[in-house]
This record gives C-alpha cells, structure tokens and sequence, in this order.
C-alpha cells in the first residue's frame, strides 16, 4: 500500500515534470502582451524631509546655495504620492533577457543621483565622481561582495557590476549624509516612481504575476496581477505612513 | 508492520545520506596555509573553547561577551575581514586569517593568539570559514602585489605627504594625523556602529600589522566593513611607498623616516602649506 502511495507519487511528479512545459503558455503572439500600470501613494502622516546640513564639505554647501538639500528616505509629491518606490514583477516573470545597456550614478554635490538605482545581475554599473573632492563609495552588500573604493576628484569612473539579486544600501563615509540605494533585480520589468508616484510595467506576456512596491522606509507591499491578453490593468498601491 | 520497518529503513538511509553529507561539507571546509592544513572538524572544538565567548556559538559576533566590548566582535556569517593581502570586495587568503588571528588587533579586545600551535590555528581558521556560505560560492582574492621599498628620499615624503592631501586622508585621519579630521566623528562601519580612524599620534601598531609593507597593505586594499575605502584604483605602487614613508613621520617613533623628516623640516618648515582645506590642491582637486 505504501509503496503504491509512493509511486503514485513519483509518477505524479514526473508526469508533472514531463507536461509541465507542455502547460506553460505558448509564446504570446505578437501584440498580446500586457500592461500593469498604477500610482503609489501614501495615508496617514509621512516623515518630513529635513535639510542636510553640509557644512563638513564646503564645496557642496555652495553647489546647494540655493535650496540646501532635503533627506530623500521619504519623497511625496501633490497628491500624497510617493517618490523613488521600485515598482517590479517579483513572481510570474517569464524570462528576462539580461540587460547589457551600463548604468550611469553620479556623485554630484555630496548626493547620489538617482537616489535608487536599478539594475539587472551582471548589467554594468559606473559610478562617476563629478565633485571637486573625494568620494568613498561603500555598498553595503550582504549577499554581494562588499567593498569601499575611494574615488578622488577626477578619478576615472569605476566599472563594475552585482552579480547576484539584493537590495543593497549604498553610503559614503566621508560624507554620512549621502545615501544611494542599488536595486539588483532579475526581472527586467521594473519601475522607479517619480514625483507623481506613477509606474508602468509593459511587455507582459498572458500569464499571472506577482507585482511588487519597494520603499526603503515603509518596506514591501505585492498582489497579484492576471494578465490574459493585450490589456493594461491597474495595480496601485498605498503605504502607510508615519512620521517616524 | 513490514511497511513501518520498510520506512524506518527509507528514513534512517535519508539519515545517513544526510549525515554524510553534512560530513563532507565539514571535512571539504579546510585551509591550507604553508605546508599547514587546517581541519573545521578539528577547529570547532577549539573554536568552542577560546572564540565562542565572543564571536558566539553561530559565528555572528553575538557571543556574551559582545555587549560590553567595543569594537565587535567580528561577525564570520558576513565574511568580511579587514586585514588581507587581497583586494576590497575579495575574500582573504588563509595566510591573512591565520595572520589576523596570530597578531590580535591592538586597541580591540581580540588578542594575540600565539600560545595556539600553528595548526590549531590553522583548524581555527578552516572552522571560521564554515559560517558564511560565500567561501563556497567564491575563492579568495589574488593578494595585490607589493614591488620592494624603494630608498628612502626626502621626495618621497614630501610627495606622499601631498597625497595624503590629495586623497583627502585628512578628511578622517586629521591634518596632523590625530584622528581629528572633519569626518572623524560621524563614521560608522558596515554595521552602522560608531567607529574611529587610526590615530597616528598614538603611534601604536597598526590593525593589521607593524611593517611598512603592512601598512601599504592597509590602504591598498582597504580595511573592508570599516569607513577605510582602498586607494588602489588610484594610486600607483611608487605613490603608494611615498604615502608610507609620509604616514611614518606621523607617528612619535624613532623610525628612518621621522628622523630624515625632522632634519629636513628644521631647515624648510616655512615652505609647507599646512594639510587641509586649503592646503596644496585645495579640497583635494589638485593634480599631481
């Protein structure tokens, strides 16, 4: 009896084995792929941004003469949205081809532009130091490597890559305001919101997703998402947030 | 009952296979040092009886002591170590673990663990390795090469010396060395800890080592999971020795190079801009 059990089982798992690739959706013609769209947006009370004050690094106090720069953990825009969210297909993703295109992050006026970075395994990263002093980049990588390059002023930019998926804090010791983030993400479907909190996620194939929003303060939120044909479908998404 | 035996037989065979494999992982986890090699196996005991204090039973740095020492404990489950001959962003060879462990870091609450035979050290450092999965997955760094000290000139210093404005080492380590630069106060490590810059006015050892090949090592390669960044994408190993030779005269010590800088500096004092923001190069923008 048992040992029927057992290989009623093992046919199950190998005939699951065997149809499986017969049940994956068949190529999606030509025009059948989907759009997830939405706005991340906030409730509740958000932290306020505080001015940075960069009187460590004189030069970058005077690059910001105008408006001294505000802390970037939370950024809203009218409308309660929210600023610099990765928006991106956590589960469901049918292949990524891997992004070859380099991805640029400046050091410009003791900030990290973009704030949040994404990037694709093995996709090459540079990392220019555009201010008249030095910078110290130090990814904080726990599953990566982590390393601490010092890039004097003037210093060609360095050239490198993360080879495996992590969420990683990026910071400079010389200036401990400065805080970046690198997104390293094996899908290819991802967004970063801007000031209007908006994402688009375009080339999906039929199929059921996982979509899911990451900010660096108020953390992860997903839902699923079913895509069947050409359609766009709505996916939005609130935080909740508090001032602390 | 024959079908219960049959499963008793299924799951102590998945037990063995388990068990051995478990084994294998331990006895694959070895260092090689020298003619030395290390065994975890053999490590874990020993481990147990002189680390687990501090760095805990699972290698996290949480051991019960950790609450009241300062800096941590190093945390192995991360695997990242400050002093290697390896460049930043690379796992240390085990000669750099058996060193670290061998020497003590001076100002911290690890001490130098000479009184172990070679090979219990040796079985220590195969044994530290079984926390981080990353010494399966990667292989040590190539060690950086260090050409030979060139000869000692007064050049040499007075041109580390405008590196040392160059590549900003003030910032942290201060104009004068003291540890008092602009940045000194507010750096934290790769656990968000508060952390110091050496201070060359103490004179004491350096973390890693006492030797100026040492201490070529030291920002060559970077001290990885503290605020020390490696300078190796941006100095050449001839700018490399000259930096030495500055950072010597730093320190109250009767080394060749205080002794060739006091000479020269009795006669040409005036003619140095102090280090510092308005120093040679100004913020560091300077060329060579």
């Amino acid at each position: 009896m048992r040992t029927h059990s057992v290989s009623v089982l093992v046919t199950a798992l190998v005939t699951g084995a065997l149809v499986r690739p017969a049940m994956v959706v068949p190529a999606a013609p030509a025009g059948a792929a989907g759009t997830i769209g939405g706005k991340v947006t906030y409730t509740g009370t958000p932290p306020k941004m505080k001015p940075i004050d960069m009187a460590k690094e004189p030069n970058c106090v005077t690059q910001h003469a105008a408006a001294p720069v505000l802390t970037e953990n939370v950024v809203t825009g009218p409308g309660n949205t929210l600023r610099w969210v990765v928006v991106y297909i956590s589960a469901g993703d049918q292949g990524s081809a891997p992004a070859t295109e380099t991805v640029r992050l400046d050091q410009k006026g003791c900030q990290y532009i973009p704030h949040v970075l994404v990037v694709q395994p093995n996709q090459p990263l540079d990392i220019y130091n555009n201010d008249p002093h030095s910078h110290n980049i130090h990814p904080l990588a726990r599953v990566n490597p982590e390393w601490n390059r010092s890039q004097p002023a003037g210093a060609p930019p360095i050239h490198t890559k993360w080879e495996l998926p992590e969420f990683i804090p990026v910071k400079c010791n010389v200036h401990p305001w400065m805080h970046g983030w690198h997104m390293v993400l094996t899908t290819s479907h991802y967004a970063v919101t801007g000031e209007d909190g908006a994402f688009t996620l375009s080339g999906l194939p039929p199929g059921k997703y996982t979509v899911t929003a990451w900010q660096e303060q108020f953390g992860t939120q997903s839902q699923d998402v079913t895509i069947t044909g050409g359609e766009t479908k709505t996916a939005n998404f609130v935080f909740k947030a508090t001032p602390y | 009952m024959r079908s219960y035996t049959r499963w008793v037989a299924v799951v102590s065979g998945w037990g063995v296979l388990l068990l051995a494999a478990g084994a294998a992982s331990l006895r694959a986890q070895e260092s090689h040092i020298g003619k030395l090699t290390g065994h975890a196996a053999a490590g874990k005991d020993l481990y147990r009886r002189y680390c687990v204090g501090c760095h805990g039973p699972d290698g996290d740095g949480a051991g019960e002591n950790a609450p009241w020492i300062d800096p941590k404990p190093r945390d192995f489950t991360l695997a990242v170590f400050k002093c290697r001959s390896t460049p930043t962003g690379t796992l240390p060879t085990d000669q750099d673990l058996l060193n670290a462990m061998t020497r003590g870091f001076v100002t911290t609450n690890m001490p130098p663990w000479r009184p172990l035979t070679n090979q219990h050290r040796a079985d220590l450092v195969a044994y530290i390795k079984t926390f981080s999965s990353k010494w399966k997955t990667l292989k040590p760094g190539t060690p950086i090469t260090i050409p030979a000290e060139p000869r000692l000139t007064i050049e040499s210093v007075l041109h580390g010396r405008g590196l040392y404005q160059k590549m900003e080492c003030w910032k942290c380590h201060g104009s004068k060395g003291h540890a008092d630069g602009p940045s000194a106060a507010t750096l934290t490590d790769n656990k968000d800890l508060p952390i110091r810059p050496y201070d060359f006015a103490t004179g004491s050892r350096f973390m890693c080592g006492v030797t100026n090949e040492d201490l070529y090592k030291i920002f060559m390669t970077g001290l990885d999971g503290t605020p020390m960044p490696s300078f190796a994408d941006n100095l050449q190993p001839a700018d490399a020795w000259d930096l030495v030779h500055f950072l010597r005269t730093l320190q109250p010590l009767k080394t060749p190079e205080a002794a060739l800088w006091k000479a020269w500096l009795a006669a040409h004092a005036a003619e140095l801009k102090p280090i510092g923001p308005g120093g040679p190069g100004g913020g560091g923008g300077g060329g060579r």
